[in-house]
């Protein structure tokens, strides 16, 4: 139960910062798409925020199907 | 750069809503049998007006977070052989340059027409000869009634593990041997040449890593994950550096596939090898016959066939694009199912065991 308590902490912690992080994408999303496709050096800020969404929003796709009771089988899949 | 800002287009909610749920449907599959998602991806963002350059650059920036993630979760699971994928990675990366340049030399020559002519026969050539394979061996275990049976190395890949070149063994632990890593370059270079040309590698890679190298299904599909990030990455960075990417839609299609490959990823632990070869055989092939019923169309615009009628054009479009979603959707309905069903009885199972000591 405690286990269960602690991912759906997790599961909304990092929902609320994934949903922090979509809304600035597009409250700025004029200046941060300007900004992106100026290419060359700068080609760093779409591959930037690609890894950054990808590690706060993974954490969070992971603790919300762990939340619901949807887990890897452990004996299985190798 | 400025007649590219015009390019982007506005993202409303009914486009965010569509771009998110297509983006979780490639996700589940790319979960599961390590790619096969993105085939739909690009026509789907270029049907709501994207240039096709800006969705294919936008496709690459959601693939290598998305089979970031994929890889670390199925790592968690001990499916990822981390080695082979960096080392066929780093072959792929060169096929997609090599790729990249054929595509553009005819589309020089051809046209869009003839490189679009190209895409569709490789996608035919390719899936109907791997994807057959795929498939036959499935029917093969299927008829023998083993579905259940720990895979072995066929006679290929038992070939490629006996030949010793010095100076080039490696040992693989998907493979529990030693192979020359020879043998991974054309592998590696001819999975990246196909995510260049149709988008999905992993029709090669795949199929390759269990038949020509020998690693079981469920290996190889994780370790394809690892070969897409590295492939991903390589060529964001590439379109990223001419201004190409439209990262908000690359962030909205990577909201929904990240949901879809957590899932996928969990599917692999309850199924069996044979489910994973049943999917990815019945993706390729009707994937070939909804790119093959477009061919006519293309020929008909290079000459090389009497012009068809317009009407005749705009259905054969149609229907190749709605048979490529529905094999996306047909893959997704058999790995919920297959997800539902192998939880289901691993849950009884466990209630069944736990019964006794609840009972004492």
């Amino acid at each position: 139960m405690s286990s269960n308590r602690t991912e759906l902490w997790k599961a909304a912690v990092f929902g609320i910062v994934s949903v922090l992080l979509y809304f600035v994408l597009f409250e700025f999303e004029g200046e941060i798409l300007d900004v992106s496709i100026r290419g060359r050096w700068l080609s760093i800020v779409p591959v930037s925020i690609a890894f950054a969404f990808s590690l706060v929003h993974g954490a969070f796709t992971a603790n919300f199907w762990r939340a619901l009771g949807i887990r890897g089988n452990k004996n299985g899949g190798h | 750069m400025e007649e590219l800002a015009v390019s982007f287009i506005e993202i409303g909610l009914a486009e965010g809503v569509f771009l998110f749920v297509v983006g979780f449907v490639g996700g589940l599959v790319s979960g599961f049998i390590g790619s096969g998602g993105a085939f739909v991806l690009t026509p789907a963002m270029m049907s709501l007006g994207v240039p096709g350059i800006v969705a294919v650059a936008s496709n690459m920036c959601h693939k290598f977070p998305k089979a970031l993630v994929g890889a670390v979760k199925r790592a968690r699971y001990g499916q990822v052989d981390l080695k082979l994928g960096l080392v066929l990675g780093v072959s792929a990366e060169a096929g997609v340059l090599y790729g990249a340049h054929i595509q553009e030399s005819i589309k020089r020559s051809f046209g869009d027409a003839g490189s679009n002519l190209y895409v569709s026969v490789a996608f035919v050539l390719v899936l109907g000869v791997v994807g057959g394979y795929v498939l036959r061996d499935a029917w093969r275990i299927y008829r023998s009634g083993r579905m259940d049976a720990v895979e072995k190395a066929g006679r290929l890949a038992r070939w490629v593990q006996s030949v010793r070149i010095p100076g080039t063994m490696v040992y693989f632990k998907s493979l529990d041997a030693k192979i020359s890593v020879l043998f991974t370059i054309p592998l590696g270079f001819a999975t990246g040449m196909l995510a260049a040309t149709i988008a999905v590698g992993g029709f090669i890679g795949v199929p390759g890593i269990i038949y020509v190298l020998g690693a079981p299904s469920i290996m190889a599909t994780a370790t394809e994950l690892v070969i897409a990030f590295v492939m991903g990455l390589g060529g964001t960075i590439k379109f990223a550096w001419s201004g190409l990417v439209d990262i908000r839609l690359a962030m909205i299609i990577l909201a929904g596939s990240l949901f879809g490959i957590q899932l996928g990823a969990i599917g692999t632990t309850y199924v069996k090898p044979f489910t994973i070869k049943v999917v990815m055989g019945v993706i390729m092939v009707v994937v070939l016959i909804s790119r093959a019923i477009i061919i006519p169309v293309y020929m008909a615009q290079l000459g090389m066939l009497r012009p068809l009628d317009e009407s005749v054009s705009a259905v054969l479009s149609k229907a190749s694009f709605a048979i490529m979603a529905i094999a996306l959707a047909f893959g997704a309905s058999i790995i919920l199912y297959a997800l539902w069903h192998g939880r289901r009885a691993h849950l009884s199972q466990h209630e069944m065991l736990e019964e006794p000591v609840a009972a004492d």
